[in-house]
């Protein structure tokens, strides 16, 4: 909403309050003012000019050599503009000044021709093009003829002027209008409030002699007012008023439509203005359309209607799409005589729902949206009856053909001081609240202790007891409100064990050298399935905004491989990056999918980057697969934890494994598969993902403390040879079988393939490590334990060496 | 005897200062001191000295051994230091080459605000209450006293995925369904995550982005409570020295509803680019719960009140940080995440 203070200052004095100061005070006080615009731009040197004479310049057809009357002076300028004429009051801006945009006007000479100065279209003036009449749209601007030369332009076009552009919150509504503002601030300044005053001469002929009303919809229209003015003459609106609407941001076109626009904004009741004489029927039905129904509305668009909009019709054919727009075939135009002035209660989810459909939002269609106000819907009517006789010498015929069913009675509220206090953690007296609502023009009387209010039907947002309390403490002002912390039932805040332990594990692969990404839940049908732990159907958008963000995704890693593309693309080679995050499978019971969270990661590049002491490791298998075991180590987990190859879609079929806990799978770790890694222009890349909720809500092992050994461990190594399949693992599970109770640990320590060794065998070295708490182990014990290890061994079909 | 044994003093003297290793100072030692040496051998030949003259001849001997043995330790003392340090200057390193890099991982900058908040609450006795991304529309907006039609909900178009589900546009949500669960119990709970609008991603929107909300239900819950609780959580966030001020606003879910300002932790209020001139920066919005959203929720709005504020991590963190477009917070530059791995202040 934009609101010039001069035309505020006709309803508050404001007169002496600087626009900062005022704004100031009203964003405090409930509605934020996002700017302030000074229409004079510090214009200066813009003057009423006559043109005494205007002839074509020789030398260029489109100039014009004119000689103009500035008052202390007569001047030539040069002017192009095509609606330039001799006998024209123009808008003159002499040389010195400077126009908006830092356009400094100076003596120049065009084609040999002397110019001192320049005649100016509104828009140099700083108003924007699709404010300014269309009449005036692409050239200079013609002053009316009582216009006094010399005198200053910018008064005169209502730019001494500062506009108040607010950002309304929904709730405020009643500040859509000149007059909602009025109040707003009148309250602020405990200041009063000058109305419009409403008189006009009416005719003796009545309205409902020549116009019918119906009302068929009588839900979505429950109260329609039609007043009738004849013998209009259709016209340029005064400046003032042309001054007003282009500074509340509307176009003039002409008087009679500039009144129903001013009246808009003035109250914040839509009107309408239907050609008398091209209503035909000399009847207004308002009905819902009929399925299939047309209207070809003011902006020219042939519209197909259905049954839900509603329409003003003459009986016959839709008229109007009521709150939205008015229709191309009634429209007011230069030869109409007879107006008939419309000012209706649309309902507002009727007015919603047929502005959306249609796509026209209007100043009209949101207010109508908002609900406007039941008790100035005939006032607005009136308002403008008599601006069209005061303005377009209209002959106002008496009375209103009216259809009233709407309830205008305005909402009581009962509330005592005590509750008000006691909400805010205040002391404001009774006195003061009283003060506070006759300040807002809030009707409020003291009954028993208590306020008892009557909402002001303009104030639809004042409906429970909340509200006065809102309204109480912004006006009382929320730096007078104290501060102190809520008394409450003393328990100790926190993190539940699973938020708690995600912080550990964020902890733990960040400690381990990886950065915390964070992606997009939504992603294209291509990749919403990738790499997914488990299969289920996707959880797809209704309306997406494009392909790419159409589809919740299953997995964390297509989103974090489009990261490591990213870096690598930019050159940086190394990429470690991780990041827990939900997924979304399938649709459960209750409508939604099951959201499970999940963490995963992705490297690529080195590993070990530290080269000027020849240490470079590229990132591997191990490096992941030791990041895991560390991480559910940490988590007291790593005896439940095992790896078992795996094949996998997208992944390296050798490079894959499953990660198990208890058995269970949990999720995987490995290489994306080669052709996966070019397509996404990345080298060796290595991605895991895991369960992250499987492995938070499985129980942590005991933390019980084991006694530091007093006594010895021996240790032993085995070396082995053994067909390439088999795997570490299993030997190491044989190792342990058979070694008993004494053998503690096992460590494999080298690993071989190549020259002396046979092909299809490995070479491959275990630690052993034995050891008693409660002794010193003898050779012997430890012999035997060793050789049933090894009997084991070769029983597997492994051979020792050395 | 005596002349021999004095010339043998005198060539011992001069070859340990001769000698230039301990090695050789060794060889030394051993020539003249060994069992083999000159000195053993005189002593060994005193028994064919009369007897009158041994004591004398012996008393000389030690003389001359000593001597010899305490130049020698002084001759081995200065060459082991001159070994030592020219072992110490063989050692030397250049000190300003690079260290060899530890492993720096680090939070994500939204995730190191959501759990600097998150503490500073937990600190307050609150809990932390998560719940679902895609959310029924029911909790999303009706229990919020949003019901169907209601022209607030234009404010926050949404991501649907069928009539009655969506993409969650705040986590208020996660506040209706810890107060149906709690069934009318007293409350303190945050409410950080992820949450989405239908923006096209620009400088300043994100179809996806965070937001953490606070929810305080209770007895006698006071809007004095809520001022005193975002005073203190503005000053630990922002420093002690923040001012807060509150300016009326709407939100359907609270009544009455304000915006929280921070006195500008750039240049103190005196007005700079940070904060528009104002000396204000706009952090949070806040509010007393909606007796409708309480009712919903199974309370009784004449009993109990409550207070909720919620705010967006992004752009505290681009406040706080000075990062000009959010839509670094999801291209995920390794550049750009690598510099939130210090401490501040
Ligand atoms: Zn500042």
């Amino acid at each position: 909403m934009l609101v010039s203070t001069k035309w505020l200052n006709e309803y508050v004095n404001i007169n002496g309050i600087k626009p900062e100061v005022l704004a100031e005070k009203i964003t405090r006080s409930g509605i934020e003012v996002d700017s302030i615009i000074d229409r004079s731009h510090g214009m200066t040197n813009v003057v009423v000019g006559y043109v005494k004479e205007c002839v074509k310049h020789p030398e260029a057809d489109k100039l014009n050599i004119c000689q103009v009357d500035v008052g202390d002076e007569v001047t030539q300028i040069i002017c192009g503009a095509p609606n330039i004429a001799a006998g024209q009051k123009v808008i003159v801006a002499r040389t010195g000044a400077i126009l908006p945009g830092d356009f400094k006007i100076k003596k120049a000479k065009l084609r040999g021709e002397e110019s001192n100065g320049m005649i100016c279209s509104l828009q140099e003036l700083g108003i924007e093009g699709k404010h300014v009449a269309k009449a005036y749209a692409e050239g200079i601007y013609v002053l009316p003829n009582d216009a006094l030369v010399g005198a200053d332009a910018l008064p005169l076009l209502g730019l001494d002027d500062t506009i108040l552009e607010l950002d309304l919150t929904p709730n405020r509504s009643d500040a859509l209008s000149m007059l909602g503002v009025a109040y707003e601030v009148a309250a602020i300044l405990s200041q009063g409030i000058a109305l419009p005053s409403i008189n006009y001469k009416e005719s003796n002929e009545k309205a409902s002699d020549v116009l019918k009303l119906r009302v068929e919809a009588t839900k979505d229209n429950p109260m329609y007012v039609a007043k009738v003015v004849k013998n209009v003459k259709i016209g340029e609106s005064p400046l003032w008023l042309q001054n007003y609407l282009m500074a509340a941001g509307v176009r003039p076109h002409n008087n009679v439509v500039d009144i129903t626009n001013y009246v808009l904004m003035e109250y914040g009741q839509p009107l309408h203005a239907f050609d008398y004489d091209r209503l035909k029927t000399g009847e207004i039905v308002v009905r819902h359309a009929i399925e299939g129904e047309r209207i070809t509305t003011l902006d020219d668009a042939d519209r197909t209607l259905n049954t839900h909009n509603l329409v003003i019709t003459n009986g016959e054919e839709p008229v109007a799409l009521a709150g939205v727009m008015g229709g191309a075939n009634s429209e007011v135009h230069e030869g109409t005589t007879t107006v008939v002035i419309e000012s209706a209660y649309f309902a507002p989810s009727s007015v919603r729902q047929t502005s959306k459909e249609v796509g026209l939002r209007s100043d009209a269609s949101t207010r109508f949206e908002k609900g406007v106000d039941p008790n100035r819907v005939q006032e607005a009517a009136e308002r403008a009856a008599q601006l069209m006789a005061e303005i377009a010498g209209g002959e106002v015929l008496a009375g209103s053909v009216v259809f009233d069913e709407l309830d205008k009675t305005p909402v009581q509220i009962t509330v005592s001081p005590d509750y008000i206090n006691n909400r805010l953690g205040m002391k404001i007296s009774m006195d003061e609240m009283l003060t506070i609502l006759e300040r807002l023009r809030i009707p409020t009387q003291a009954i028993n202790g208590k306020l008892v209010i009557d909402a002001p039907t303009r104030r639809q947002d004042l409906r429970i007891k909340e509200d006065i309390i809102e309204e109480i403490a912004r006006m009382h002002g929320y730096d007078e409100i104290p501060k102190t912390l809520p008394v409450t039932e003393s328990k100790p805040g926190g993190l539940t064990p699973y938020q708690a332990k995600r912080r550990i594990v964020r902890q733990f692969l960040e400690g381990a050298g990886l950065l915390q990404a964070i992606t997009y839940s939504l992603t294209s049908k291509e990749q919403s399935q990738a790499y997914a732990l488990e299969t289920a159907p996707v959880t797809e958008l209704l309306m997406p905004m494009s392909e790419d963000r159409a589809i919740l995704r299953q997995s964390l890693i297509p989103h974090m491989l489009e990261a490591a593309t990213y870096n690598v693309a930019r050159r940086i080679d190394s990429v470690s990056i991780y990041e827990t995050g939900s997924v979304f499978l399938g649709v459960e019971e209750d409508g939604l999918p099951r959201e499970v969270e999940h963490v995963a990661a992705v490297l690529t590049g080195k590993w070990v980057d530290n080269a000027w002491q020849g240490e470079t490791k590229k990132v591997d298998f191990f490096v992941l697969k030791g990041i895991i075991e560390g991480m559910m180590d940490r988590l007291g987990m790593s005896a439940s934890l095992s790896f078992e190859q795996a094949s996998l879609e997208g992944m390296h079929p050798g490079r894959t494994a499953s990660i198990l806990l208890n058995g269970e799978n949990i999720g995987m770790v490995g290489q994306i598969h080669p052709t996966e890694q070019k397509k996404r222009d990345l080298k060796e890349t290595y991605v895991m993902e895991i369960n992250l909720e499987k492995v938070l809500s499985t129980n942590t092992d005991e933390l019980l403390y084991v006694p530091v050994p007093r006594y010895p461990s021996m240790s032993r190594d085995i070396a082995l040879v053994v067909s390439t399949d088999t795997s570490a693992g299993t030997l190491e599970t044989i190792i342990r079988q058979a070694g008993g109770k004494l053998l503690k640990d096992v460590k494999l320590f080298d690993l071989y393939e190549g020259d002396n060794v046979e092909d299809g065998k490995k070479s491959i070295a275990f630690s052993l490590t034995y050891f008693d708490p409660e002794r010193t182990l003898t050779d012997e014990e430890v012999v035997k334990a060793h050789d049933k290890v090894l009997n084991a061994l070769t029983e597997a079909d492994a051979q020792l060496r050395g | 005897m005596e002349k021999q044994l004095q010339q043998l003093k005198e060539e011992a003297l001069v070859k340990i200062q001769e000698a230039t290793s301990v090695k050789e100072l060794n060889d030394v030692r051993v020539a003249y001191l060994g069992k083999k040496g000159p000195i053993t051998d005189l002593l060994k030949g005193m028994g064919k000295l009369p007897a009158e003259e041994r004591p004398k001849m012996g008393a000389l001997v030690n003389v001359v051994r000593e001597s010899v043995t305490e130049s020698l330790e002084a001759r081995m003392a200065l060459l082991e230091e001159e070994a030592i340090n020219a072992q110490l200057a063989n050692e030397a390193i250049d000190v300003t080459l690079p260290g060899r890099p530890a492993p720096t991982g680090n939070h994500h900058p939204l995730t190191r605000v959501v759990e600097e908040i998150e503490d500073f609450f937990i600190s307050m006795g609150y809990e932390i209450a998560e719940g679902p991304e895609v959310e029924k529309d029911y909790y999303n907006f009706e229990a919020l006293n949003l019901p169907k039609g209601h022209p607030a909900r234009d404010m926050q178009d949404s991501f649907y995925i069928s009539e009655d589900v969506l993409l969650r546009t705040h986590t208020s949500p996660v506040q209706a369904r810890t107060m149906e669960a709690k069934g009318g119990e007293a409350i303190k709970i945050i409410c950080p995550g992820k949450v989405y609008r239908r923006d096209n991603d620009d400088a300043t929107h994100s179809h996806q982005f965070t937001q953490i909300e606070g929810l305080v239900v209770g007895e006698n819950i006071r809007m004095s409570d809520l001022k005193g609780t975002l005073d203190l959580f503005a000053k630990k966030m922002f420093g002690e020295e923040r001012e807060i001020r509150l300016r009326p606003s709407f939100f359907p879910f609270t009544e009455p509803s304000v915006e929280m300002d921070i006195s500008c932790f750039k240049c103190g209020g005196d007005g700079c680019n940070v904060c528009k001139k104002t000396g204000w920066i706009e952090i949070l919005g806040a509010g007393m719960v909606h007796p409708n959203v309480l009712q919903m929720a199974g309370y009784d709005p004449t009993a109990v009140t409550g207070f909720a504020f919620g705010m967006g991590p992004e752009r505290i963190a681009m406040l706080k940080y000075g990062v000009e477009d959010i839509r670094h917070f999801y291209t995920n530059d390794t550049r750009f995440i690598s510099q939130f791995h210090r401490t501040e202040a």
